[in-house]
């Protein structure tokens, strides 16, 4: 086949995407060059004044700090869950590991209000795990609308994830290296130390930063498991864009959260390729 | 050693909890989505056959995903075949899979900040638009490992004994590419029936997808209802993998990219 059909092959394709996705993601860029005045009019601009205004806000500050904490707490918990899973579905030759394979990352193609409304029901005032605490006389927690929520749901949002980047990673994981260290006597938690553990160290950093990316860029578990209590980057830019109209304000910080994602994607593609090395 | 089993029982067993209770409590009896249930029945399910929204929304959901995919799998494949035969720069491979490293909710702002001038908010083509973004990734990762994966002798033969490329494309190497341009299809479906964030941004009044009346209906009510829903879409989703999955290998393929 010839370069020029090639390039006509492509050509509908990469047109669609210049228009539904170059496009927008450059009018995005130009807004956040605009400003908006006290009552909230946009007027257009070519200045930093919105990224000066947020910068300047310390409640902007203290927002984002939130956002990484939460994605950090959500990638290692998803991690520390998900890496057993993925360990033992490496090593089984149960005739069930196709299909515990497919259930590891079914939810991936369940809605995540899905699995939110799961949640709900499960960590809610009036809920299975509130429920359980009255049987035994204990008192209520609350679970629902608050940080706690957003933490369990998010790590369980990202846990299909960080599985298929760990199973992906643990290709340099040799069975033969865990048994020659427990025929010379290593016991088996001692096997895992030594062995197992920094063979998948590169499984591991790949998985943790692939969760935590996605979880920054969530937003319908942090909106609806928040319940409007919680505020991280995700939905800030959602409420600036549709609560109070402050396009600009929208775009800067959707151009602050693409940076923040590039540079966690150039390390991640550095550990890849350490770990490959 | 039985500490890993253990561990990935806890870990299956967190993963799989909202899914398993949504099924069990979609089929309370009770007007609140409260634990216990006091009773069972199907009366949700019945409410949602009768409730004229969510009916619509369905409609509506339906009939945009068979076009996006539709779309998807016009523009997707003739680019996917000459990346996999190397008549096109690897990069554009890249460039094609581009939308997928950024949130979604990001794209769905810079779409709005498109279309709202346009007049495109809540129009079919619009909401079409905005889904192809996404589903065209999907689409042109699978197709380029399904045409990589056909043997070329068959479309050589064809070419030695006269066929003209174009149809030697349509008649030998798209009937080969059969399994891949189902789960492509199948693939394009699914994403576009369960996008969420994208459409947020897109939907209006008078146009509605599914995921978004249970997006909005969560954010306002708690009863068994969304449960009901929920349970349809997981359903659904299911019974199209699990079938393409016969047909065609679709975890495999999924597994793969």
């Amino acid at each position: 086949m010839r370069r020029s059909t090639g390039w006509l092959l492509c050509a509908p394709a990469l047109a669609a995407l210049a228009i539904a996705f170059v496009w927008p993601m450059l009018v995005l860029l130009r807004m956040s060059l605009n400003v908006t005045d006290e009552s909230g009019v946009l007027i257009p601009a070519w200045s930093l004044a919105t990224y000066k205004r947020l910068i300047g806000d310390s409640y902007n500050w203290g927002m984002s700090w939130d956002s990484l904490v939460l994605s950090a707490t959500a990638a290692t918990a998803a991690v520390l869950l998900s890496y057993p899973m993925a360990l033992f579905l490496f090593r089984t030759h149960s005739r069930w590991r196709g299909l515990l394979a497919v259930v590891a990352v079914a939810p991936l193609l369940v809605s995540g209000t899905a699995r939110v409304i799961g949640w709900l029901v499960i960590l809610g005032d009036h809920g299975l795990i509130n429920a359980v605490l009255s049987f035994f006389g204990l008192p209520a927690v609350t679970l629902i609308n608050n940080w706690a929520g957003v933490r369990i749901g998010l790590t369980e949002s990202v846990m299909p994830y960080a599985t298929l980047a760990l199973l992906a990673g643990f290709g340099r994981l040799d069975p033969r290296l865990e048994e020659a260290a427990s025929t010379l006597g290593s016991l088996p938690i001692r096997t895992f130390w030594r062995v197992t553990l920094p063979l998948t160290a590169g499984a591991i950093g790949a998985a943790w930063l692939l969760a935590f990316v996605l979880s920054i860029s969530a937003f319908i578990t942090p909106h609806l498991m928040g319940g409007g209590r919680v505020f991280v980057l995700a939905t800030e830019i959602y409420d600036a864009a549709t609560q109070t109209l402050d396009w600009p304000a929208a775009a800067a910080l959707s151009v602050y959260t693409l940076m923040l994602l590039f540079v966690l994607g150039g390390a991640k593609v550095a550990i890849s390729r350490r770990s490959a090395a | 050693m039985k500490v890993t089993p253990l561990l990935a029982g806890i870990g299956y067993a967190f993963l799989l909890s909202p899914l398993a209770i949504v099924a069990l409590m979609s089929l309370s009896d009770d007007q609140y989505l409260t634990f216990p249930p006091h009773g069972f029945s199907f009366r949700w399910y019945v409410a949602l056959a009768h409730n004229a929204a969510m009916l619509e929304a369905a409609r509506t959901s339906l009939a945009l995903a068979a076009t996006v995919a539709l779309i998807a799998l016009l523009l997707g494949v003739p680019a996917a075949f000459a990346l996999a035969r190397g008549a096109a720069p690897a990069v554009v491979a890249g460039v094609l899979a581009a939308p997928l490293l950024l949130p979604t909710l990001v794209i769905g702002l810079g779409l709005l900040m498109v279309l709202q001038p346009l007049g495109l908010v809540a129009t079919w083509p619009g909401l079409a638009l905005g889904h192809l973004v996404v589903v065209l990734p999907f689409v042109v990762r699978l197709m380029m490992s399904a045409f990589a994966g056909l043997p070329p002798e068959m479309a050589e033969a064809a070419s030695t004994l006269g066929a003209r490329p174009w149809r030697g494309f349509v008649l030998v190497t798209l009937p080969m590419a059969l399994p891949g341009l189902i789960a492509s299809a199948t693939l394009a479906f699914l994403v576009s029936f369960d996008e969420t964030v994208i459409s947020l941004f897109l939907v209006g009044p008078r146009l509605v997808t599914l995921p978004i009346a249970l997006f909005r209906y969560t954010e306002s009510r708690t009863d068994p209802l969304v449960a009901a829903l929920a349970v349809v879409l997981i359903v659904l989703s299911a019974t199209v993998v699990l079938v393409v999955d016969r047909l065609a290998g679709f975890t495999r393929t999924i597994a793969r990219s």
